[in-house]
């Protein structure tokens, strides 16, 4: 192997209560495609933004051309020639390519910006990259592919000698997407050094020299390039034990509550969605950030439109409008973004807890009834185990884990039929989890339909009597609880179909 | 709660300050015209509070109110409608226009601030179309008509031996705060109100038409408004398309932010509204009465807002600082 021009030796990297990287290492050579692969949560973005300058590392060194280095900010990383292509990308919509090129650093003439000099130097980097356009177009006439070549364009006229990529293929057209691996081939015969993180196995498979495979935070395996296969790769990123506490009694399933037939989103037009969960019964969707599966939920719920298709529940096509009358319908959504969606932060348990059904129990036609409210705090608190001082508590004060009770107790006193969640369990603590895991659980028992999506493993699958797995806006595939393992959910969520050893059975497998 | 300590403290301040200094402050005549200006533009600013709730913004008020006044004293002098149906006629066009303004800042999803400054520059210039440069007035219906706001009912105890008058527009504005006080932090609509100011988002998800009841904060607005526009030309009896309101508009949404709603929504009492149009009022009649210029109001008016401010928001961070070294200490 050639020797290498950035490396992270044994990095270690905490956040409170989380250790996100524990004594983890890279390197990468000049004219190397290195992909980093790993399920979400692994520890990859973090390391990126350690090796871009955003944060700090706690223990561990990086390495420069073999000598030890430190990057304190995103000014040492650009110096050194370490340029981070973010997932969400950064250009500015108003401006043109040119001055997105050299935004912030402006090359001058007597104090006037030199347009003269940007126009030639940016008419180069587009050419390396292949883009046939004018310095003076502008970002907004340009597609997502062609704005992600700019961003590369941009880090190469800052002579980045390393190039970070963050699932860049994300949000592109398979065209766009193969223009840009043609780039990316391009830049390793120029000697660039690229860091490649992609959830998508078949161009890892395409691009990658080497494949560094994180877990949980920790190297999990390295892969060279005639040692990669999809089964390698799937074992290295999952191959761990399941932690049996979360393992529960599948429940046998009553009536179909939620039939869902041929349903198209906004998000994925040419895709469609068929399945049914019935009462009693525990189902998870299961898949990689971005498979579609929250735009899904909004549909159900009402708050998007959908494009085709329909929705039955408990027998009643259905076609909402606003989540009125999901609600009403006895659909109820614990969303995936609780700050923004599930809850009103600087108000007190009481009125939040309250809030859907207060028009259930009016006084009058439309006096609020405070007993009531008072009631349905003081239940949702008993019941749930919130831990909180008093009902009149703001919930900003409150730990995620109670947040989250809050949001699942003011849709659990309206005793819903569905009950939606998305990410139920994200940002809170381990005995939390626990807490929402048991009440997921006593609602299939009490006869709720629930359907959760959730991009952990061990909640897939430690909760659920049945997963979905969603991959690019279709069910690839459906697994029942025996059918179950880490690597056959992760083989469906990557775009496989399964291999021999675990045969697909499930009819509703439409692609 | 704490935020209406304040600004009634502030209020009692500056009373007792211009009473020292000039003693005919505190006649009765003097206090009963302070009562009813207060009672006037206390309306308007519990419709501007009704839109700030929902983080929302209402600068047409003025426009209305002159819109409103104009309409009513041009009917009623050229065209010869009843005061009855004039009043009618002029509240419901505004409630229409409220309505437009909810319309178009929740379906198609402009921003209440253009809505409402179009709004501002349309009424006003419609007024002025209608009415052109007259001066007009109520003419032979004014008697009748000014019984409305200042009738005046005697304060029960004769205070410093003498005998004050609550005129009726004062009462009116305390029916009207009592209302939307049950409005806003009794019914349901109200809650939906707060929700939808604090956290519009998480109000949807929740299952609140939060369309409906922004539009219902619009709408409200404006006819309270044309209400208070209907009173204030009673009591001007001159009204000139070009100029009648004019700024009325910021007097509501002060009186509304310095009664304690935030401009960023979800925050606010109806009460607040009433002392904060209080202040306001007292703030331009002491500066009559101390001898101050014409000239120095509208400046007077803004520092003591400005220190308000300032205060209100001091206070705030202390507040927090204190609540998070507690929630560290426990």
């Amino acid at each position: 192997m050639t020797s290498s021009l950035l490396e992270a030796r044994a990095v270690t990297k905490r956040f409170p209560g989380v250790v996100a990287l524990n004594n983890v290492s890279l390197s990468v050579a000049e004219g190397e495609v290195l992909a980093l692969i790993g399920e979400n949560g692994a520890g990859k973005s973090t390391l990126m933004k350690i090796l871009a300058g955003i944060q700090q590392p706690d223990e561990g060194e990086i390495g420069w051309r073999g000598d030890a280095t430190s990057i304190r900010s995103v000014q040492d990383a650009m110096k050194l020639g370490i340029a981070l292509i973010h997932q969400e990308l950064n250009l500015a919509d108003n401006l043109n390519i040119g001055a997105n090129i050299f935004l912030g650093r402006e090359p001058r003439r007597f104090g006037w910006i030199d347009r003269a000099k940007i126009r030639q130097e940016s008419t180069t980097v587009l050419a390396r990259v292949g883009l046939d356009f004018s310095p003076d177009v502008s970002v907004s006439r340009l597609s997502i592919g062609q704005r992600q070549l700019v961003e590369i364009a941009k880090a190469l006229s800052m002579n980045a000698r390393v190039i970070i990529m963050d699932e860049p293929t994300s949000s592109l057209s398979s065209r766009e997407a193969e223009r840009l691996f043609e780039v990316v081939e391009d830049l390793r015969n120029q000697g660039v050094a690229i860091i490649y993180i992609s959830h998508r196995l078949g161009e890892v498979k395409r691009l990658a020299d080497r494949v560094l495979v994180f877990r949980d935070g920790e190297n999990s395996g390295e892969l060279s390039r005639d040692e990669v296969t999809h089964e390698r790769m799937v074992e290295l990123m999952v191959g761990r034990d399941i932690s049996s506490h979360f393992s529960r009694q599948s429940h046998s399933p009553g009536d179909t509550v939620l039939k869902v037939t041929g349903l198209t989103t906004q998000a994925f037009p040419s895709e469609k969605v068929s399945f049914s969960i019935s009462a009693g019964e525990i189902v998870g969707i299961a898949g990689l950030v971005g498979a579609g599966r929250t735009e899904m939920l909004r549909v159900l719920f009402g708050i998007d439109p959908k494009v085709a298709g329909s929705v039955e529940v408990a027998g009643k096509i259905t076609s909402f409008t606003h989540p009125k009358e999901a609600i009403e319908a006895g659909l109820a959504l614990v969303p995936e973004d609780r700050k923004a969606e599930g809850i009103i932060l600087n108000w007190p348990v009481d009125f939040n807890s309250s809030l859907p059904g207060l028009d259930q129990k009016v006084k009058g036609r439309c006096f609020i009834n405070f007993h009531d409210e008072k009631s349905t705090a003081e239940n949702v608190i008993q019941e749930l185990n919130v831990k909180t001082p008093s009902r009149h508590q703001i919930l900003e004060f409150l730990s995620g884990g109670n947040q989250q009770k809050v949001v699942l107790g003011k849709w659990l006193e309206l005793g819903p039929k569905v009950l939606l969640l998305d990410e139920p369990t994200r940002g809170i603590d381990i005995g939390a989890k626990e807490e929402i895991y048991q009440l997921m659980d006593r609602s299939a028992k009490d006869g709720m339909a629930v359907l959760f999506v959730s991009s952990e493993m061990e909640e897939i699958l430690g909760v659920s009597d049945r997963v979905l797995v969603m991959h690019e806006g279709a069910i690839r595939g459906e697994l029942s609880k025996n059918e179950l393992s880490e690597e056959s959910v992760m083989q469906l969520a990557t775009g496989q179909s399964l291999s021999e050893s675990s045969t697909l059975s499930s009819e509703s497998a439409v692609s | 709660m704490k935020k209406l300590l304040g600004i009634l403290s502030l209020f009692l301040l500056v009373f007792v300050i211009t009473a020292l200094q000039n003693p005919k402050f505190i006649e009765p005549y003097s206090m009963e015209t302070l009562q009813v200006k207060i009672g006037l533009f206390g309306i308007l600013g519990i419709g501007a509070a009704l839109v700030i709730m929902t983080g929302g913004i209402d600068l047409s008020i003025g426009s209305i109110v002159g819109l409103t006044g104009t309409l009513v004293t041009f009917l009623l002098q050229e065209k010869g409608f009843s005061p009855g149906s004039a009043i009618l006629l002029a509240i419901a066009l505004s409630s229409f226009l409220g309505l437009a303004h909810g319309l178009l800042i929740t379906k198609l999803k402009l921003q209440p601030f253009v809505v409402t400054l179009c709004g501002l520059l349309i009424y006003r210039g419609a007024g002025r179309w209608i009415a052109g440069t007259r001066s007009l007035g109520f003419g032979e219906h004014l008697e009748g008509l000014t019984k409305i706001i200042s009738t005046e009912i005697p304060f029960p105890i004769p205070i410093f031996g003498k005998s004050y008058d609550i005129p009726s527009s004062f009462l009116i504005l305390l029916a009207l705060t009592a209302v939307f006080s049950l409005f806003l932090h009794g019914t349901i609509y109200g809650r939906y109100l707060q929700a939808i100011g604090r956290n519009e988002q998480a109000a949807k998800y929740s299952g609140i038409r939060t369309d409906r009841m922004k539009i219902l904060a619009y709408v409200l607005c404006s006819t309270l408004a044309s209400l208070g526009g209907v009173l204030l030309a009673i009591d001007a009896n001159s009204v000139q398309a070009a100029s009648f309101g004019n700024f009325y508009e910021l007097y509501a949404i002060a009186a509304a932010v310095l009664g304690g709603f935030a401009l960023t929504g979800g925050e606010g009492l109806i009460v607040g509204v009433l002392l904060g149009t209080a202040v306001l009022r007292l703030l331009f009649k002491a500066s009559n009465f101390l001898g101050i210029s014409d000239d120095l109001e509208f400046a007077l008016v803004g520092i003591v807002l400005l220190i308000g401010a300032v205060v209100d928001e001091v206070a705030k961070r202390a507040v927090t600082k204190l609540r998070r070294r507690r929630e560290v200490d426990t």
